[in-house]
């Protein structure tokens, strides 16, 4: 029978025809447990029983959220952690690494054609190297440690095709961000959602990352690229490739098929309080911002802030806000600072923090009082998250993020450079 | 027994805000139960309230600390017109009754609501809404009370490669 990527891979995974609709208790490949919910998800683990963890080589343990501890409870948390993983054997980044969803891929943790549960609901992000991930909440996360296994209903599909070339200081975020203005933020609830078509074809893993991550904020189980040619190159040297052979069948079933032309997209953004509340950046153009967060498991890594800094083109930040630039990941940040590019950022007027989640979660740092405004390229604007409930965050693009750092204001990244 | 009354897209952040995700505790957690969206909510909820709501409750992140909060708070049932996905599961792993009523979004907070899970239906004043049952294997949890009750007691898992 024709099947999508992600019948695919569960019907590889469970030796079986597997069909959209199916419940069952399949065996997981990977999990990653962070320091928010990764602490309930030890306990749960605990409560169930549970007293080795399945497979300490299949766990995926770093903190990103309050790093370092920005508070006593956080640095208990971490410590229990630490505990956890020197008494079942588990290799936990710490602090040391970044963001989960970077670390967990570029480290080579999880493969293509993996099934991957992570408690975090932007774990769809692995996606992008053609791994069917999924955010669990801890208790679900406890069984999977326990069993090495978790149940699945097996997700219909969307099929979400982009052709064309993109126009200059357009991108990846942009198409996402249009992706869900147009179906909603539950437009996609319980699907998976495939990427396909040749823009998606010529994207970078990373460019991929940042559509796969968003799928969840369409309400997706999943965001998922065919792994390819490209998917290789990134696998190579990094972890043993998995299953490449995951196109979709030509008469696959969906339940939605959309397509766009990425010529015609211009920079988008997500206005308050909802990531749908898309629209052309030129709706917004010269609305005040008081701070611009470069960074994030979205927009983080290298790529995102090489565009950046060419937007900025050697010219300072507004005096009068706070820009923070945020890597996704150590290995990110390095490459990033060998290029220069952090100095850029700092000698621009730029705060550069070390690898986290930064205020995506209003966790840590660079929280809003109220009546302020942000500009983000995260993943969520919903009210509250980044500090005050009467303050306000918009989502853009790094381009976008960068000449609206420039000028104070929400500014089309197209007319500064 | 109450009704709380809320919109769509009720998002995890309002249910329980980031800064409290350090806490586990459930009555801690629900003291901080939808802070800055309805603050009068941690308060006054009381044991067996009902939150009924709009499209797509608890969307946003995994975070699990949102169905404990609004269980902390006395809420075993909430009744809305779609949930976000990883919510939904949090609710039955923690012991939240999730209910799906296509209808939910026209109920009232002074409507008295009787919920007849099983028979499909609830009774919203004089009205009759019907409700969509669950998976067979989600009922499983429910029954049990939540998933660590369900997975205490299982020493095998039978895997779909079997």
């Amino acid at each position: 029978m024709a099947a999508t990527i992600t019948e695919k891979i569960f019907s590889r995974r469970c030796a079986k025809e597997i069909s959209a609709g199916d419940v069952m208790m399949a065996p997981i490949d990977a999990a990653m447990i962070h320091d928010i919910t990764g602490p309930l998800a030890i306990n749960k683990f605990r409560e169930m029983n549970g007293t080795a963890v399945f497979d300490p080589a299949k766990i995926i343990m770093l903190f990103d959220h309050q790093v370092p501890a920005d508070s006593i409870p956080a640095a208990e948390n971490q410590k229990f952690m630490r505990d956890f993983a020197a008494e079942q054997g588990i290799l936990n980044y710490d602090i040391h690494e970044g963001v989960c969803h970077q670390v967990a891929v570029e480290k080579g943790r999880v493969r293509p054609g993996d099934i991957v549960v992570g408690c975090d609901s932007h774990t769809c992000t692995y996606g992008a190297i053609g791994a069917f991930a999924t955010g669990i909440g801890s208790t679900d996360m406890g069984f999977a440690l326990k069993y090495g296994a978790l149940h699945f209903r097996v997700p219909e599909s969307l099929k979400l095709t982009t052709t064309g070339t993109f126009q200059n200081r357009v991108g990846a975020k942009d198409l996402i961000l249009r992706m869900i203005g147009d179906l909603s933020v539950d437009g996609a609830t319980y699907r998976a959602v495939e990427f396909t078509g040749d823009t998606i074809s010529e994207m970078s893993i990373p460019a991929r990352m940042t559509c796969c991550n968003m799928a969840i904020e369409m309400g997706g189980k999943a965001g998922i690229v065919a792994p390819d040619e490209i998917t290789r190159t990134y696998c190579d040297g990094r972890m043993d490739d998995g299953w490449l052979d995951l196109a979709p069948d030509e008469d696959a079933t969906y339940v939605l098929e959309r397509e766009y032309d990425a010529a015609d997209l211009v920079p988008q953004i997500a206005a308050p309080h909802n990531v749908d509340n898309v629209g052309d950046v030129t709706q917004f153009e010269g609305t005040p911002v008081n701070q611009v967060f470069i960074g994030s498991c979205t927009n983080g890594r290298y790529e995102d802030l090489k565009e950046a800094a060419e937007v900025l083109n050697g010219r300072k930040f507004a005096p009068d806000i706070r820009v923070i630039i945020v890597p996704a990941s150590r290995t990110e940040y390095l490459k990033a600072l060998r290029a220069g590019l952090i100095e850029t950022f700092v000698e621009a007027g730029g705060i550069v923090e070390a690898p986290c989640c930064g205020p995506c979660m209003g966790g840590a740092f660079g929280l809003l009082a109220p009546g302020e405004v942000s500009l983000s390229t995260s993943n969520r604007n919903f009210r509250g998250r980044q500090g005050s409930t009467e303050a306000e965050v918009y989502l853009c693009s790094p381009a976008t993020a960068a000449a609206s750092a420039v000028t104070g204001e929400i500014t089309d990244p197209r007319e500064v450079a | 027994m109450r009704t709380w009354k809320f919109g769509d897209d009720i998002d995890t952040d309002a249910i329980i805000p980031g800064r409290y995700l350090t806490l586990y505790d459930p009555n801690e957690l629900a003291a901080h139960a939808f802070e800055g969206t309805r603050d009068e909510f941690s308060q006054e909820a009381a044991e067996g309230d009902i939150i009924v709501a709009g499209r797509n409750f608890g969307c946003g992140s995994s975070r699990e600390h949102a169905p404990i909060a609004i269980r902390g708070a006395g809420v075993q049932t909430v009744i809305a017109v779609s949930f976000a996905r990883i919510f939904y599961r949090n609710c039955i792993a923690t012991g939240v009754l999730p209910v799906i009523c296509p209808e939910a979004d026209t109920i009232t907070e002074d409507e008295p609501i009787a919920l007849h899970f099983d028979e499909g239906y609830l009774t919203a004043g004089e009205r009759i809404l019907t409700v969509e049952p669950v998976p067979a294997f989600m009922r499983k949890i429910i029954d049990a009370g939540g998933l660590v009750e369900y997975a205490k007691n299982i020493t095998e898992i039978e895997l779909c490669t079997k």
